[in-house]
């Protein structure tokens, strides 16, 4: 098993930390490799930024992604940049509400993270909402093994926020159809 | 403060065991295991985050860290620290790593065991300063003016950038020489898993500290106590009464600098003391290369996309294989001879326009053809690029 998972936005809204909770879910509380880099430039912050996810059950060797498998943006902008890319048959997940032009002629999935996270009671918590909804949809990972790297990864005193956000976006991923 | 290593306080900082972490924040790690309790240097990126790392760590061991006003103050004040008994390092990149070019010689002049970690970005000048290269290979060696010796150590991974950080606090303990450890903006970046080793998976070389009655001390020779070209080193403080200079010094330490022999004698013994030991330090992995008629040489972040690329061509049944350099300096001249005896051509891969290429050159034989695949910009060598070159070889 091999997937190369991105997931892109714009610069504050947690795509590297999202990015970095899979990883570590991966090596560290499941048995896979996984290696977790991100692209920004020293002009970019703010604008589209990027993370992106190696998980492998064998070694790892060229550690930047070739063809992504699983994409899952959060702004406009790194969905319209980011797309160049993907694996025939990739998986693309979307927030419809930050990226309203998706309309690209094959089925994505489409599911309101951040308006759960709002439900939730803060819009910060839409990264791990989508981390939810990603593993919901993929299933490339065990989900306890992905909660125990968000309860590891995220400050004490949110991590019930983070917790029920995580569960929202996997019940979201998990009834999602696309479209 | 304290410059006593507690293991216990050290592992209860570092916390888990298993670990997803940043190279950057790998070297920071190595260098905590290793007992460092003094960081001094600037900001920089993209090795920014060893700063980070060490300011958040080493105050929690009882360490001292310092940011300087630049990178020469860097470098300096860790002189300085070792000279008053830390074991002591800096990280910076680029630029960086040319301002510290004359006291790396200072360093290398005086003995100065300490560690610098370059996580190197493409230059010349600042470059770009967020994405990896290779292209101070040849700095690292020959970029202090005068005749030297250079220990370097590349690490592919981040599990390596944690051990081999630990492997530099060793080397310049040994030789009592500033150690080099060359990463780069892509492994330095790149977060991977790290198991921190136990303290008995661990070897830790310890300086050798001055013993012999204060009288008889001889600072600058070789050593008054054991079978080494390395002399025992005189904290600050102990009571040893030491001069040190970056001039040509005799043996007591104070300026020569008008005769030939003593600069000469000197500077022998300051190379020699490593190149006596360049088998002890060759550290290389060999990959698929039992049967193989074309080898990659590659080192550091270059060497992911060649092991791919390797995998790959054996998949189609190529006889392709791979020596990757762990230790670039002093180069493992040996080990490149004995493999361009084996194979019809080596293929130097490298993140910059060719440095080690030219060294692989010197010590491969006639026979076998070595050529250049390089790669500038910021991005590493993608496998299929590395298939061209050996798909031209066949």
């Amino acid at each position: 098993m091999k997937k190369e998972v991105r997931i892109c936005g714009f610069g504050g809204q947690g795509v590297i930390l999202a990015g970095f909770i899979i990883g570590k879910a991966a090596c560290v509380f499941s048995d896979y490799n996984s290696v977790q880099s991100q692209s920004y430039g020293p002009e970019a912050r703010g604008g589209a930024a990027r993370s992106e996810v190696i998980i492998s059950d064998g070694k790892i060797g060229y550690p930047r992604p070739i063809g992504i498998d699983i994409m899952a943006a959060m702004a406009q902008e790194a969905f319209d940049s980011y797309r160049g890319d993907l694996r025939e048959g990739a998986i693309i997940i979307i927030d419809p509400d930050l990226v309203p032009r998706n309309d690209i002629g094959t089925p994505i999935y489409r599911v309101q993270v951040q308006k759960i996270a709002e439900e939730l009671g803060n819009k910060i918590v839409t990264n791990i909402t989508m981390v939810g909804a990603l593993i919901g949809i993929t299933k490339i990972l065990e989900v306890e093994a992905v909660k125990k790297a968000v309860i590891d990864s995220v400050p004490k005193k949110f991590m019930e926020l983070n917790v029920n956000a995580f569960e929202q976006g996997l019940e979201a991923g998990t009834n999602a159809r696309p479209e | 403060m304290t410059n006593e290593r507690d293991p216990v306080r050290i592992r209860r900082v570092l916390g888990n065991k298993v670990q997803f972490i940043q190279g950057d924040m790998a070297v920071a790690y190595g260098g905590l295991l290793a007992g460092c309790s003094f960081f001094g240097g600037y900001p920089i990126t993209p090795a920014s985050e060893v700063a980070e790392g060490m300011a958040r760590l080493l105050p929690r061991v009882k360490g001292t860290f310092i940011q300087m006003e630049d990178e020469i103050a860097g470098i300096a004040s860790t002189i300085g620290a070792a000279w008053g008994g830390a074991k002591s390092m800096t990280a910076t990149s680029g630029p960086g790593f040319s301002l510290m070019m004359e006291n790396y010689g200072y360093a290398i002049m005086t003995e100065t065991p300490c560690v610098i970690a370059n996580v190197q970005r493409t230059g010349p000048s600042t470059g770009q300063p967020t994405l990896g290269a290779q292209g101070d290979m040849m700095q690292v060696r020959w970029g202090s003016h005068g005749d030297m010796e250079a220990i370097a150590l590349c690490p592919s991974t981040v599990q390596e950038c944690l051990d081999m950080t630990i492997e530099c606090f060793n080397l310049a303990e040994k030789y009592r020489h500033p150690v080099c450890l060359m990463t780069d903006g892509e492994i330095g970046h790149l977060r991977e898993k790290v198991v921190i080793p136990d303290e008995d998976e661990m070897e830790l070389f310890e300086r050798v500290l001055a013993t012999i009655d204060k009288d008889k001390f001889i600072p600058f020779s070789e050593s008054q106590t054991r079978d080494s070209k390395v002399p025992d080193f005189p904290t600050f403080g102990s009571g040893y009464h030491t001069y040190v200079t970056g001039l040509t010094h005799n043996d007591k330490g104070f300026p020569a600098t008008d005769k030939q022999p003593d600069h000469e004698r000197l500077i022998l013994r300051l190379i020699s003391k490593i190149t006596d030991d360049r088998e002890k330090l060759t550290s290389v992995e060999e990959i698929e290369l039992d049967d193989a008629e074309v080898a990659f040489v590659s080192f550091g972040a270059s060497a992911r996309p060649c092991e791919s690329a390797v995998w790959e061509a054996r998949k189609k049944g190529m006889k392709v294989g791979m020596l990757r350099l762990k230790t670039v300096w002093p180069f493992p001249r040996d080990v490149v001879t004995q493999l361009s005896k084996k194979v019809k051509k080596i293929i130097v891969v490298e993140m910059n326009l060719g440095q080690i290429y030219h060294v692989v050159k010197e010590f491969a034989v006639k026979d076998c053809e070595v050529i250049l695949a390089p790669k500038v910009g910021g991005d590493m060598h993608l496998p299929h690029e590395l298939m061209e070159y050996l798909e031209v070889s066949n």
